[in-house]
């Protein structure tokens, strides 16, 4: 495996086990206080429907020429991951509030018990809440997973990095049987912007004729260099806020561990 | 509103997000580095500038809101 083909890998493990806490976190909520069965065959009937769109978005993209597709695919991923990467920034100098898993649970967990519960084996609240969950922070992951692999012709190692992700957050969840709310989830979003970003650049600049000094080497200065850049941002953030606590913005004070946004 | 138009709002927010002027320096960049690379001058330079650029302007409208 090159050194790409791991970072594609990585890249790929790291967002889909951060779509995969969101959406378990939907499912859980909605299957303890509910229907399990209706959750999980919104899950079931969610993956099937995930699978079609990666199977026919999949061959369309393979088929485009190599410089078409890298143009594509880098813009796109530069658009992501400058989103992923600004979210995450923020959350981290404490302009954003942080993900937190135990209130979403909490929250959707209310949100299902106020809800009619009909009489009989199947629960279509359950079912569809499920289903929607699963389907929109999948989408996301499958967009990745197709724009890495395509790329690179390697759809088959993103596909088992993205279902590797899948799989351990599904085990750890059944084991812990509530929201996986001690999973650096902002650490992670900031991980996988700065990869995003990185590979976005770097597929982006040669699908438009750039070469790049060093060729697949400069992977190895761009994600350090745009992650140092990223952590600069938040700790000039930080001070600004600091600084003018009155400032126009909501400035959210940090919650203990805070600071795992980044740097755990 | 149809349900085509549905659809192409849910595409655009899914793909676009919330700050359309990224996506717009993107492409605008990923032009520039195009045209940079069509003369003698090295050209990959463009992109890493265009991210600093775009993300820290982006960050800027987000916490003067």
């Amino acid at each position: 495996m090159s050194g790409t083909e791991l970072g594609l890998a990585v890249a790929v493990f790291l967002a889909c086990a951060v779509e995969a806490v969101e959406a378990l976190t939907i499912v859980l909520a909605v299957g303890a206080t509910r229907s399990w069965s209706s959750a999980l065959s919104g899950v079931a009937a969610a993956a099937v429907a995930l699978a079609v769109i990666v199977l026919a978005l999949g061959s369309a993209l393979t088929s485009l020429p190599i410089g078409v597709l890298r143009v594509a695919v880098g813009g796109l991923l530069l658009v992501f991951g400058l989103q992923w990467l600004r979210k995450a920034i923020l959350r981290a100098s404490g302009l954003k509030a942080l993900h937190n898993e135990a209130a979403i649970f909490a929250e959707e967990a209310e949100a299902a018990r106020a809800a009619t519960l009909e009489q009989g084996a199947f629960d279509g609240y359950s079912f569809a809440i499920a289903f929607k969950g699963v389907l929109l922070e999948g989408l996301e992951v499958a967009f990745i997973v197709l724009t890495f692999g395509a790329n690179q012709h390697r759809v088959a190692v993103a596909a088992v990095a993205a279902g590797a992700a899948v799989a351990v957050v599904a085990l750890a969840g059944t084991a812990a049987r509530a929201p996986l709310a001690r999973v650096p989830e902002n650490s992670l979003k900031f991980a996988v912007g700065v990869m995003l970003t990185s590979f976005g650049m770097f597929w982006g600049g040669e699908g438009a004729g750039a070469s790049w000094p060093g060729g697949d080497g400069a992977l190895l200065v761009i994600i350090p260099a745009l992650a140092a850049v990223a952590l600069t941002a938040v700790a000039l953030l930080r001070r600004a806020g600091a600084q003018s606590p009155r400032a126009d913005a909501e400035v959210l004070p940090h919650p203990p561990g805070a600071v795992e946004g980044v740097n755990a | 509103m149809t349900a085509i138009s549905r659809m192409a709002l849910a595409i655009w927010d899914f793909v676009v997000g919330d700050d359309w002027r990224v996506a717009l320096g993107v492409a605008v960049a990923i032009g520039a580095t195009a045209l940079v690379a069509d003369t003698s001058v090295a050209a990959w330079w463009v992109l890493p500038v265009a991210v600093v650029a775009l993300l820290g302007d982006s960050l800027r409208r987000t916490v003067r809101r």
